[in-house]
């Protein structure tokens, strides 16, 4: 009864019942029903309160600040969220950054490599380390959370042996005035001034929207951006359809070396040198970036542009109360809870307008 | 008349509460007696590395606090121990146009493009606690605190002195320029053998077991030398742990400490004061503002080090029980 009777409805009411749906659902509604919409309000919500008791806040030389801040931790969610979407996450991404780092930086002292060859090298080897957690985790099927762990361990400990080993410090040799450094300090860590505004960009922040375009643009026009979304969706129906999920994964991992790669190499041509014990912890501020902006934990939702919205919560809440002169002993009390009121409104807007 | 003249006496009373009560919840604060000094307010960041939570700190910023308070200056403390992102709260005090800026040179190489910012911005700069080596080369106009191969050389003889033959030097921040040197000019004037520790400073317990597993390793050491009063804790009970008949000696100083040196248990501790580092600090940067006073004539103020063993506790206890040594 029923099954002819759901298969006889469709063709009569098909039209009717979309143009119903559209008038049903307001414009304002279909909009703030995107994924990263909650994680705007947040972002405006964070923004107006640091604007209203921070006075310095109200320059646009703290802005850049607050974004070079987000852009460190955004450039990174944005591989972070790539590869939350597929359904995985990876704990090594925050110890992964001084790895690529260290690795040019020791590689080019030691041979006397130009720097841009260390950073090649460096490239290579963060591409391998996301190519092996991709694989291990489809081949044994063991969830990321104990193959990346396990990676973020091994390299934690990579860092420091190995640098102590090769240089007999803790920290790296400067490269500072090897060939290539300045070229690459140009690339990586320069200041771009804004004509007009009488302050300057941080080129991190250029390329982090470079990245968060591109990155979008694959998600949302390409195929690989199709596959994604189903890889994180269900897997198995994926490969059903013939979307190589392997690959897809292990790619995906590979896309967070190289942007861990692309962070590295700012540390590095920041300063010249590098600590080897940095970078732990950082990767639960990527995770909590993509979370923040919309991001399942369990995969297949969410964009990159929420990532990136995540990540500027994170920079003005981080940045934003130095400002305004809080109690430097309360500022991860406030962060955490600042980003617990991100993740809430956005779960509360989410709620709403998929109602109906 | 009689009622408008009961009407002032109740309110004067109420007003007069309500300052006393003001008054009595604000003890310790620094904006009520601020208010009144009549020297010009300034804005002055203190930007150090600390891991949070490290007593050693908690001292410097109490003296950084005192001398606010005495000066009419308002003190913006921030911190994080990762080099990248203390740099950037230094940017932050430049976009806060503070009228100067005290930090500390843990990871010198990574601080310098946001020092040449303050600088070029006219923001002066002082150093505290780290960064002897570094700081006249990186622009700051004074620096306060200890020199730390001077610490280290003389924790080194002193370890010669009573005979010891094996010192453990136990590092609780990986990457510190002024631990590392700390250890090695240790290493310079002991006569004995000296090995190197790791351990992660931010948990205690990653301390301890790092030290008994060490310690069980190793039946040579024979004195365990910390780099920070809370470590020195943590090494007495990992000397217990395994069994060891190591001595504990430490460089920095805390209120329990002070106890385990007055009853034997840490042999002594090499102070560089803190309190002192953290009030000069502030103080210099006043100084500066108020008068364009320079301390230090181009040369570094030392704040240490200064031994604090049995012999002379009793004096020092009085102020390590106010949290001030």
């Amino acid at each position: 009864m029923s099954h002819t009777l759901t298969l006889k409805e469709p063709p009569a009411p098909e039209a009717s019942e979309k143009t119903l749906r559209v008038g049903q659902r307001s414009f304002l509604r279909r909009f703030m029903s995107r994924p990263e919409m909650g994680s705007l309000l947040g972002a405006i919500v964070v923004f107006a309160v640091f604007f209203s008791v921070a006075e310095p806040f109200r320059q646009a030389s703290s802005l850049m600040t607050v974004l070079y801040a987000s852009s460190i931790i955004g450039i990174m969610a944005v591989g972070v969220a790539l590869l939350m979407i597929g359904g995985e996450f990876d704990l090594s991404a925050g110890v992964a950054v001084i790895t690529a780092s260290l690795t040019a930086a020791i590689l080019s002292f030691q041979l006397n490599l130009n720097v841009w060859v260390g950073a090649g090298l460096a490239l290579a080897l963060a591409l391998t380390i996301g190519f092996i957690n991709g694989l291990i985790l489809v081949r044994t099927k063991l969830p990321s959370f104990l193959v990346t762990l396990s990676m973020f361990l091994m390299l934690q400990g990579l860092n420091i042996a190995v640098t102590k080993l090769i240089t007999g410090k803790v920290s790296t040799d400067s490269i500072r005035n090897m060939d290539g450094f300045a070229s690459a300090q140009m690339v990586f860590s320069s200041s771009v001034p804004i004509p007009g505004l009488g302050v300057s960009v941080r080129i991190t922040v250029l390329w982090w929207l470079l990245f968060a375009a591109l990155a979008t643009w694959v998600l949302m026009r390409t195929k690989v951006g199709n596959w994604i979304y189903a890889v994180g969706g269900n897997a198995e129906s994926a490969r059903a359809v013939g979307v190589p999920v392997a690959r897809v994964k292990i790619g995906l991992f590979m896309t967070v070396g190289f942007f861990a790669w692309f962070s590295g190499m700012h540390l590095l041509m920041a300063s010249g040198v590098q600590q080897s014990g940095e970078g732990v912890g950082n990767e639960l501020l990527y995770i909590m970036a993509a979370v923040v902006g919309g991001c399942l934990l369990t995969g297949g939702y969410g964009t990159v542009i929420g990532a990136v919205i995540g990540a500027l919560i994170y920079g003005m809440t981080k940045q934003g109360i130095v400002y305004a002169g809080w109690d430097n002993n309360w500022i991860m009390f406030f962060v955490g809870a600042m980003l617990l009121l991100a993740v809430v409104v956005n779960m509360w807007v989410r709620n709403q307008t998929s109602k109906r | 008349m009689n009622h408008i003249r009961k009407l002032t006496i109740a309110l004067a009373g109420a007003a007069s509460l309500v300052m006393v009560a003001s008054a009595c919840s604000s003890e310790g604060g620094r904006q009520d007696t601020a208010a009144e000094l009549d020297t010009p307010e300034l804005t002055i960041a203190m930007i150090t590395h600390e891991v949070p939570g490290d007593s050693f700190w908690d001292k410097v910023r109490a003296g950084a606090e005192a001398a606010a308070a005495k000066s009419n200056v308002n003190l913006e403390y921030s911190s994080d121990p990762e080099a990248a992102k203390q740099a950037t709260l230094i940017q932050t005090a430049i976009d806060k146009k503070v009228d100067g800026i005290a930090v500390t040179l843990a990871k010198p190489d990574a601080l310098q493009g946001a020092i040449d910012k303050a600088v070029e911005a006219g923001i002066p700069v002082v150093g505290l606690n780290s960064g002897i080596e570094q700081w006249e080369e990186a622009g700051l106009t004074q620096y306060f605190g200890t020199d730390e191969s001077v610490a280290g050389e003389a924790f080194g003889e002193k370890l010669t002195e009573v005979q010891a033959q094996k010192a453990l030097c136990v590092i609780h921040e990986q990457g510190h320029v002024g631990l590392e040197t700390r250890c090695s000019s240790l290493a310079d004037t002991f006569d004995g053998d000296t090995d190197t520790l790791y351990v992660d400073g931010a948990s205690m317990p990653d301390v301890k077991s790092s030290i008994t597993s060490k310690l069980q390793e190793d039946k040579d050491v024979d004195y365990v030398v910390t780099l920070g009063a809370p470590y020195a804790m943590g090494a007495l009970d990992a000397v217990d742990d395994a069994g060891s008949d190591a001595k504990v000696a430490t460089f920095d100083t805390n209120e329990d400490l002070v106890g385990a040196i007055e009853d034997g248990h840490v042999q002594w501790a090499v102070d560089q004061q803190p309190y002192l580092q953290g009030y000069l600090a502030v103080d210099g940067l006043w100084l500066y503002n108020a008068n364009g006073n320079v301390s230090g004539g181009g040369k570094p103020v030392l704040t240490g080090p200064s031994f604090i063993d049995q012999s002379n506790i009793d004096q020092i206890k009085v102020f390590a029980e106010k949290g001030t040594r």
